[in-house]
């Protein structure tokens, strides 16, 4: 057990000593929190919008001063004629246009259907479904105050709502996916190449002559990644929770017992890999190509696996980030126990034991041949 | 038990697939002498040391590695035995000293062994200024010696050397043989292969593997007696152009 600390102690003298690589690892989760919190976000805010006002009745400025003064639109042009529309969308700035038809408020009054028209700009196709979306709720509010729940502005009303995320948060959906794919790379990939890397430079020879376990020599790799995981997801919960302010529902022990878990999993993906490999390229190109890229693709983190054809659906329960994913949204997003999550959390338990199994079997087998 | 002698092998082979790398070889290694395991590439010089060093599960024959048997106590044998392989053995981005800690730490040495020996070690190989500076600052000659050094640590009755010179200086190679030669007398037995037949000069013994068998073994003056040659030199390239294997 001694040995074990030892050697535990050289791969902390590695990983101290390579500042560089340290200063990525602990600061990638943080860059990424904050790229997809501010930068990347779908979250619309400030989006210059244009009106047609055919009708300019009280009803139609009240409606377009709520709709300026909101925090998601900013009123750019009020329009004079249909014509207008194209042009302001081709010069781009404008996302969305509102359009009142004639005698808005007299029709309302009357017959108590009045039509907006709300355009939007569908070459972002998830801009524009945000921002009608936002449209429509300010709309509704206002139609709310004006005539309590007598009547309705629309002749068909749908109705958006987004559970769980009002406001469509687009935090709630990528600090769960950015924990898997940071405890991803840094697991899987950085042991991996550390394990690989000996085989490399040829210590692996020397230490499979020595009286070291070879198990313990691959378990010892991974133990400083454990803990550097381990800080990760601290600094990834801290920062979702006090800038992103993404609630945590859910009992934070079992989260960070799921993580851990996960943790694992990746760790025994990284020793697969390393255990079919040769040289740390190929280490690399491998858990990038074949883990990194379908957790991007294939966790419902990035694209809706609902929307994708059924042979694709069947591959991604083959992603144990996508289990992941899913876990990590009902703890922390929906606040739900372990009763909900059992079932996702055996799966990832069969990955890791899985891929121990076979680590151990290929790398006993490698020493034959060594 | 025989404490004559520190290696026996008896009829020892390794097979992969159909293709036979070491064949039936029967040697014995006297306790504390240099001996020289000569033969070109691909002779099976370095897989009959994995089998000799744990590494590697014999396919037929067997053999006595100190006083354990290679096919049931390899881990026995791992203990007590040192090992430096052809490659460079030593972490770059580690120091002289972190390099020893670690090497010393997984043969299980207290740490006050530990500290003795490195004095020990720094003292011998001049590297005073070097101990707390990375690896990678060393120039090649020393980090070869080091790495011997190093193999030693532990004080291992037997270590295995596999081509410890390749790519070294003649300078060099003159100096880090000196060290063997002092280990071997301080009772250390040293397995050694090079392809520098000059070195076999230096062994006590000398066996010269052709397409994996033994086919020449004896004291170097010994050997030159009987195949009547000049040096090991012009015995070996006569031996190893017999070889029916390509060459590599």
């Amino acid at each position: 057990m001694n040995q074990f600390w030892v050697f535990v102690r050289k791969e902390m003298w590695h990983i101290l000593r390579d500042k560089q690589t340290l200063f990525v690892l602990l600061g990638m989760p943080v860059a990424q929190i904050l790229i997809f919190g501010f930068a990347l976000s779908n979250e619309v805010k400030n989006s210059k919008i244009a009106v047609l006002d055919l009708s300019k009745d009280q009803i139609t400025q009240q409606l377009i001063e709520r709709i300026d003064a909101s925090k998601y639109f900013d009123l750019e042009e009020n329009l004079t004629s249909p014509k207008d529309i194209e042009r302001i969308f081709k010069k781009g700035k404008v996302k969305l246009v509102l359009v009142f038809e004639n005698n808005f408020d007299k029709n309302l009054q009357h017959t108590h259907e009045a039509i907006i028209q709300l355009i939007a700009d569908g070459t972002d196709p998830n801009v524009g479904t945000t921002l009608i979306s936002y449209a429509s709720s300010i709309i509704n509010d206002y139609q709310k105050e004006l005539f309590g729940n007598q009547l309705i502005l629309y002749s068909i009303k749908p109705e958006v709502r987004m559970i769980y995320n009002e406001q469509l948060k687009a935090s709630y959906n990528f600090v769960p996916g950015v924990m898997a794919m940071v405890l991803l790379l840094v697991c899987a990939l950085m042991t991996s190449i550390a394990i690989v890397k000996e085989k490399e430079l040829g210590t692996m020879e020397v230490l499979l002559v020595s009286p070291l376990n070879p198990f313990f020599v691959v378990i010892s790799k991974s133990i400083p990644y454990l803990i550097i995981s381990i800080l990760n997801i601290v600094s990834i919960l801290l920062l979702s929770y006090y800038v992103l302010k993404v609630p945590i529902k859910g009992n934070l022990i079992l989260l960070m017992g799921v993580s851990i878990l996960f943790i694992i999993t990746s760790l025994s993906f990284g020793l697969f890999v390393s255990s079919t490999t040769r040289t740390q390229t190929a280490a690399m190109f491998g858990t990038l190509i074949g883990l990194f890229m379908p957790t991007l693709m294939f966790s419902g983190f990035m694209f809706p696996i609902d929307n994708m054809p059924w042979p694709m659906q069947l591959l991604s329960n083959l992603i144990p980030s996508k289990w992941f994913f899913i876990i990590v949204k009902s703890v922390m997003i929906k606040g739900l126990g372990i009763l909900a999550i059992w079932r996702e959390v055996l799966i990832l338990l069969g990955f890791t034991v899985l891929m121990l199994f076979i680590s151990i079997r290929k790398f006993n087998k490698r020493l034959d041949i060594a | 038990m025989n404490n004559e002698y520190i290696i026996e092998v008896d009829s020892l082979t390794k097979k992969f697939g159909s293709f036979t790398a070491v064949d039936k070889i029967s040697f014995t290694v006297k306790r504390g002498e240099i001996f020289g395991f000569l033969g070109a590439n691909g002779a099976g010089k370095t897989t009959a040391i994995k089998m000799l060093s744990g590494l590697l599960q014999a396919s037929s024959g067997s053999a006595r590695v100190i006083d354990f048997n290679i096919n049931k106590e390899s881990e026995k044998i791992k203990a007590n035995i040192g090992y430096m392989s052809q490659r460079f053995s030593l972490y770059d981005d580690l120091t002289v000293l972190e390099n020893m800690k670690f090497y010393g730490g997984i043969y299980g040495l207290s740490n006050s062994k530990i500290q003795m020996k490195t004095d020990e070690i720094v003292k011998v190989l001049h590297i005073q200024d070097y101990k707390d500076k990375l690896v990678k600052s060393l120039p090649l000659g020393w980090k070869q010696k080091l790495a011997f050094s190093i193999s030693i640590l532990h004080e291992p009755p037997l270590v295995f050397l596999d081509e410890p010179t390749g790519g070294v200086d003649p300078v060099t190679r003159r100096e880090f043989w000196e060290l063997i030669v002092a280990a071997a007398h301080q009772g250390t037995t040293l397995f050694v292969t090079t392809h520098y037949m000059d070195e076999a000069e230096y062994c006590d013994t000398v066996s010269i593997m052709v397409d994996g068998r033994i086919e020449a073994m004896g004291s170097p003056k010994y050997l030159k007696e009987q195949f009547n040659s000049p040096d090991i030199h012009t015995l070996f390239v006569s031996l190893a152009r017999q070889s029916k294997r390509t060459e590599i």
